[in-house]
C-alpha cells in the first residue's frame, strides 16, 4: 500500500498519517487512536484497526498476537438517540 | 529506570503530568511519572472534556479561573506542536427548581466578586443562546461565555512533551506495586520494572487514588464511582455552549471535531473501579437529553464509555502533604473535575514540595480538614 492510502474513511487518515505516530512511539491501537481519532467515527474502527494493527507489527517487529487490540464500546452500530427513547419506552424487550 | 529520583509521581494523568512539568520548570532535576497504561487511560481521557469557572465554592472558583486562564495560553507555554482543540463557547448551566435559582443567584455573586464574569439569565435569554432548548420545568440559567472545551488527550500529551524535553523521565506501562516506607518518612516506590529510591511521592493515581494511598498505609477518605458518557458521530455544528443542570444531573456538549458529548451521574453507580458500559445509561441519557434538547433525537450515537469521580465528602481536592507520612503529597479526590483543575494543580503541588509560599491558599484544601470538620460543600456537581 502506497503511503497516501486511507486506512481510516471516517477520520480521513492515510497510511502515512499512521505510520508517523507509530514512528514517534505511539504503538498501540488506543493510543494512536486517541491522538489522532482513527476508529473514533461512525464504524467504530472495523476498517482500520487491523490496517493499524498489522502497520504497528511491521514497524516494531512484534507478532500482531502481542499487540493489544483495541476496547471494543458500545453500540455495535450507530443509533440515533430518539429509536433508543422509543425502544425503551415500548419496554424494551421487543424486536423486528 | 533510573535509581534515584527527587520526586516520584504516581499516576500519568493531567494532574501528573502538570505537577512534573512545574517541578522540572522550577529546576528540580530527577522527576519521574510512573503510569500502569498510556497517559490518560484513566480518569483525565474518559472525562466529558468541559472547563469551567462555574463553582459555588471560593476554592473551586479560584482554581478554575487560575487553570482557564492557563489554558489561553497554554499553546505558547507548552510549545505544544499539536492542537489541543480549546473552544469558549461557555457554559449554559440550567435550573429547575426554586431551591436551585436560588442558590445559583449566591454562585453568581460568589463567581463575581472573584472576577469569573458569568451572569444570571431568563429562561428567554438561555433561548437566545441555544434556540432549540425545550425550557418546560426549567425556572433559569447561568452563563459563562469563558468557560468551554478542551481535548484531554492532547492537553496531557502537550504537559508531557513539556516537561520531558525539561527532562522529566515518564514510564509508560509502568505499575506501582508498593511505596516504601521507614520510620514514617517515604524512602523509595517499588514498580513491575525495578525500584526507585526517593523522598517524595506524589499521589496523583485520579481513580485508584485510594489505592496508592493504601500502599503508604493510609486511608483517605475518598471513594470511586463509575460514571457513564457517551458521544455521537461528527455532525455541522449546532450547539455554542456546553449545556449542563445539576438538579437534571446532565450535560451535553458539542466539541471543535463536530461529536456531541453528553453524560450524567447516577447514585447507583457501583464503586468497585469497573469502567464497564452499562444500558441503563444509555437509555436514561437519551431520554433526557432529547425532551431538553429535541432535535437531537436526529443524532446517531457512536460510542459509550465510563471512567471513574474520585469523590470526597466535601467535592472538594485533597491537595498537599500528609502529616502522617513525611515525604507523601495528596493530589487526588477532584470529584470530577480533575481535568479542568489541572494547571492550577501542578503549580499549586510543585509549590508545595518546594516550601514555597503557595499561588493560591491551599490549606485549606489539606487532608487534615476532614479531622478538624472544616468542610465547605460544593453544590454544583453532577
Amino acid at each position: 500500500m502506497s503511503d497516501n492510502s486511507i486506512v481510516c474513511r471516517c477520520s480521513d487518515l492515510t497510511l502515512e498519517d499512521i505510520r508517523k505516530l507509530i514512528k514517534k512511539g505511539y504503538t498501540t491501537f488506543d493510543e494512536i487512536k486517541r491522538m489522532n481519532r482513527a476508529g473514533m467515527g461512525p464504524c467504530q474502527g472495523r476498517t482500520c484497526m487491523p490496517i493499524i494493527l498489522k502497520e504497528i507489527s511491521i514497524i516494531t517487529g512484534k507478532p500482531i498476537s502481542e499487540i493489544a487490540p483495541g476496547t471494543y464500546r458500545p453500540p455495535v452500530k450507530a443509533i440515533t438517540l430518539g429509536q433508543i427513547v422509543e425502544t425503551s419506552e415500548g419496554g424494551g424487550n421487543e424486536h423486528d | 529506570m533510573i535509581k534515584i529520583a527527587d520526586v516520584v509521581i504516581v499516576g500519568g494523568g493531567i494532574s501528573g503530568v502538570a505537577i512534573a512539568y512545574n517541578l522540572a520548570k522550577k529546576g528540580v532535576k530527577n522527576v519521574a511519572v510512573i503510569e500502569k497504561s498510556y497517559l490518560a487511560s484513566g480518569a483525565t481521557g474518559r472525562c466529558g472534556a468541559g472547563i469551567r469557572q462555574q463553582w459555588g465554592t471560593k476554592m473551586n472558583c479560584k482554581m478554575a479561573k487560575f487553570s482557564c486562564e492557563f489554558f489561553e495560553n497554554a499553546k505558547e507555554e507548552l510549545k505544544y506542536e499539536g492542537d489541543i482543540e480549546f473552544k469558549q463557547g461557555g457554559y449554559l448551566i440550567l435550573s429547575s427548581t426554586e431551591k436551585e435559582h436560588e442558590q445559583f443567584k449566591k454562585n453568581i455573586v460568589l463567581q463575581n466578586s472573584l472576577g469569573i464574569p458569568s451572569r444570571l439569565l431568563t429562561l428567554e435569554e438561555a433561548k437566545e443562546i441555544v434556540p432549540f432548548l425545550n425550557t418546560d420545568g426549567l425556572v433559569s440559567a447561568t452563563f459563562c461565555q469563558k468557560d468551554g472545551h478542551l481535548n484531554p488527550f492532547h492537553t496531557t500529551e502537550a504537559f508531557a512533551k513539556a516537561a520531558e524535553r525539561l527532562g522529566v523521565e515518564i514510564y509508560r506501562y509502568t505499575e506501582v506495586k508498593d511505596i516504601i516506607i521507614e520510620h514514617g518518612k517515604v524512602k523509595g516506590i517499588r514498580t513491575d520494572k525495578g525500584d526507585i529510591s526517593t523522598n517524595i511521592v506524589v499521589n496523583a493515581a485520579g481513580g485508584h487514588a485510594q489505592v496508592v494511598a493504601k500502599m503508604a498505609g493510609v486511608d483517605i477518605p475518598v471513594y470511586s464511582e463509575r460514571h457513564q458518557i457517551l458521544v455521537t458521530e461528527a455532525i455541522e455544528p449546532i450547539l455554542d455552549p456546553m449545556v449542563m443542570s445539576f438538579s437534571l444531573n446532565l450535560y451535553c456538549q458539542q466539541v471543535p471535531h463536530g461529536g456531541l458529548i453528553m453524560g450524567r451521574g447516577d447514585e447507583g453507580e457501583p464503586r468497585d473501579l469497573r469502567v464497564t458500559a452499562g444500558w441503563h445509561f444509555l437509555e436514561e441519557m437519551a431520554k433526557t437529553i432529547t425532551s431538553l434538547l429535541p432535535p437531537l433525537k436526529n443524532v446517531r450515537m457512536i460510542r459509550q464509555w465510563a471512567g471513574l469521580y474520585n469523590i470526597t465528602p466535601d467535592r472538594q481536592p485533597i491537595l498537599g502533604a500528609l502529616n502522617e507520612v513525611e515525604g507523601l503529597y495528596l493530589a487526588v479526590g477532584f470529584s470530577g473535575h480533575g481535568f479542568m483543575f489541572g494547571p492550577a494543580t501542578g503549580v499549586l503541588i510543585a509549590e508545595s514540595i518546594l516550601g514555597e509560599e503557595t499561588t493560591l491558599p491551599i490549606d485549606m484544601l489539606n487532608m487534615n480538614r476532614f479531622e478538624k470538620g472544616q468542610l465547605i460543600f460544593e453544590p454544583s456537581v453532577v
